[in-house]
């Protein structure tokens, strides 16, 4: 099966200094991917990137391709018919993300009015129909209001309403409950979800948040200064991370059973983009480091079927956390 | 909403009543008006005689009272000069003003508005640094240096154009044109930050991520936000229609309230000065309601605050 988004060699650079180093990423049609990293990792500024979304002096190179086309250096013309037509993103902060002096109904009948060539009643019917998919009561009524009447959550749900509103393929949830009191956050994740599974939408989840990530995703893919590092199916990546990064997330995570363990931290700091280490980034944190890491970036490489890791250390990495001793 | 209407516009009234005051007793304790209109030889007698028809022997605070209790009956004074209604003194020069400065509004708002609006879209380009830097030059000059300038190269080295007085529609445009360059460059900057604000805001990133094309996404999300700081300093120019081009009329020897009121302030027509000022604190007073609500009409955000408070 061809993939739904393929992305080679995506790299972006903010006046010369370089915040995407080189991504490769494949989505299925349905799949949902979480990529994970702390900020600035470039989880964000990838999906960004493939819809043209960056500001005009980010310098974009490598290829974004969405059912086998090019996305990046399209037309606008054929951009503006992905975006919110095939591929939806939803942001972090729900409060700012909605144009405070326009009507939730406006909002919602623009993006319907673009992808599905409704208007009037009709729009106006749909939208009504999404707010209710989305659990905003009275929604008939709601319609009218404008985003500051709403609770952050419920801007969140309208934000999933107008992004479900062109019937995409993918939904990018670009730290969707990051901004959310943790009750709130669960009801939007159940939400997305079912949502999901119902429309049979591939979902990308930006996150920070390991748990949040494991409990909606087929597959991980963890990003560190502008590289995917590692990528797994999320219950094998959880259960025996390769890469010395996501094994320090793993690691820095509270184990939800057995024996009370003191939480591991990962030394140091990120580097900054503009004076990256020349060999594997990592490497001035990493407590496996070897003289060769500091010669040259590792590629992503497999080294199972659906895992692939960006470590030359991988295998002696593996040994270390199975116990094993190296020979 | 109607408390906050009339809190508003008690608000506006005290606004008048202040200004009023103040112009009242600065003026008087700022020079004698006998003096100034009789001149420094005139004999002791007739100057007291003067001062004592004006009643401007009495104690000030009686004066005060009195010239309140005149405005309640709707009279504004008599000019010092020549006895005629403030009033009417007045209003027989606002055409003239207002000849200047409602085509000078409307040229402000028509170059610097969509010259800010463009600089922020090519924010960093050729243009946007030209729209600037001219922008910074309009913002700095002071308009009788621009008016000397204008005067300087269209009327006395090319000859275009008349460098003063009031004989046609050609004497109009040099003052008019030195009034709308200083109002443009001040909306052109004002507006081009407004916008830049706007678009860096999440919404603008969200439309298009809906795939809102971009022209869309300018003139349906990022200007209706922007007008909101805009409308501000176009309220204050619409405030100045009537007082706004006092040194530009005195370049040109535009005979409109502004050169009025100089030649009031010099004589210490208290009546004029004092019924041009209420004017102008009316005017202002006015535009800024007219702002208030606008606000209102251009962000729910307001409204819900105002129809709660």
């Amino acid at each position: 099966m061809s993939p739904l988004v393929s992305i080679r060699d995506l790299r972006v650079a903010f006046s010369g200094v370089p915040v995407l180093r080189g991504v490769d990423l494949t989505l299925g049609k349905g799949e949902a991917l979480g990529l994970v990293g702390e900020s600035g990792s470039g989880k964000s500024v990838t999906w960004l990137a493939a819809l043209g979304l960056l500001p005009r002096h980010a310098r974009v190179s490598g290829s974004a391709r969405l059912d086998g086309r090019e996305l990046l250096g399209a037309p606008a013309s054929q951009l503006d018919q992905v975006r919110g037509g095939r591929v939806a993103m939803i942001f972090q902060d729900p409060a700012s993300a909605l144009n405070p002096v326009l009507t939730i109904r406006r909002q919602l009948s623009e993006a319907l009015a673009l992808h599905r060539n409704l208007s009037g009643e009709a729009a106006k019917a749909e939208a009504r129909r999404l707010l209710d998919l989305v659990g905003i009561p009275d929604a008939a009524r709601r319609l009218e209001a404008y985003p500051h009447e709403f609770s952050g959550g419920q801007v969140q749900r309208i934000m999933i309403a107008m992004a479900l509103a062109g019937n995409p393929d993918l939904l990018i949830a670009d730290e969707p409950t990051t901004a959310l009191d943790a009750t709130i956050q669960a009801q939007i994740l159940e939400l997305l979800s079912t949502i999901r599974r119902e429309m049979n939408m591939a979902m990308v989840l930006i996150s920070h948040d390991l748990g949040v990530v494991a409990e909606n995703c087929d597959r991980v893919a963890v990003m560190y200064a502008g590289r995917i590092v590692e990528q797994a199916p999320s219950n094998q990546l959880f259960a025996d991370p390769v890469h010395p990064y996501a094994q320090g997330l793993i690691g820095a995570l509270p184990p939800l059973d057995g024996p009370r363990r003191r939480l591991v931290a990962i030394p140091g700091t990120v580097p900054d983009p503009a004076h990256m280490p020349v060999g594997c980034a990592f490497a001035p944190r990493c407590a496996m480091a070897a003289e060769a890491c500091g010669v040259s970036a590792p590629k992503l490489a497999p080294i199972a079927d659906d895992r692939a890791v960006a470590c030359i250390r991988a295998e002696a990495s593996r040994r270390a956390l199975l116990g094993i001793a190296a020979e | 909403m109607a408390r906050y209407l009339a809190i508003r516009i008690g608000r506006a009234a005290l606004t008048i009543v202040l200004v009023v005051t103040f112009a009242f007793v600065v003026l008087r304790l700022s020079g004698d008006p006998a003096l100034m209109i009789l001149g420094p030889e005139a004999p002791p007698e007739v100057l007291a005689a003067f001062r004592k028809a004006w009643g401007l022997d009495d104690p000030i605070w009686f004066q005060y009272l009195d010239y309140f209790g005149a405005i309640a009956k709707g009279e504004l004074g008599r000019s010092m000069r020549d006895g005629r209604p403030a009033i009417e003194l007045v209003l027989e020069r606002i055409p003239a003003t207002l000849a200047l400065t409602l085509p000078a509004f409307v040229f402000k708002v028509a170059l610097g508005v969509p010259a800010g609006i463009y600089a922020a879209l090519h924010r960093g380009s050729a243009i946007d640094r030209a729209v600037m830097m001219t922008a910074v030059a309009g913002f700095t000059v002071p308009s009788f240096v621009l008016a000397l300038i204008l005067v300087l190269v269209f009327a006395v080295q090319l000859g275009w154009l008349p460098s003063g007085g009031q004989d046609s529609w050609r004497h109009a445009i040099l003052p008019i044109a030195t009034l709308s360059l200083g109002g443009a460059a001040v909306l052109a900057r004002f507006t081009r930050s407004a916008m830049l604000e706007v678009l860096g805001q999440p919404y603008i990133r969200t439309a298009s991520a809906k795939g809102v094309p971009w022209r869309k996404v300018v003139t349906s999300h990022a200007l209706p936000n922007a007008a909101i700081p805009t409308v501000t300093i176009l309220g204050f120019m619409v405030g100045t229609l009537i007082a706004g081009a006092v040194v530009v009329e005195s370049v040109f020897a535009w005979p409109g309230v502004g050169r009025l009121l100089v030649v009031a302030v010099a004589n210490r027509d208290l009546a004029v000065v004092q019924c041009i000022l209420l004017l102008v604190a009316i005017t202002m007073v006015t535009s800024n309601l007219i702002v208030d609500f606008l606000y209102g009409f251009l962000d729910p955000r307001l409204r819900a605050k105002g129809a709660h408070a």
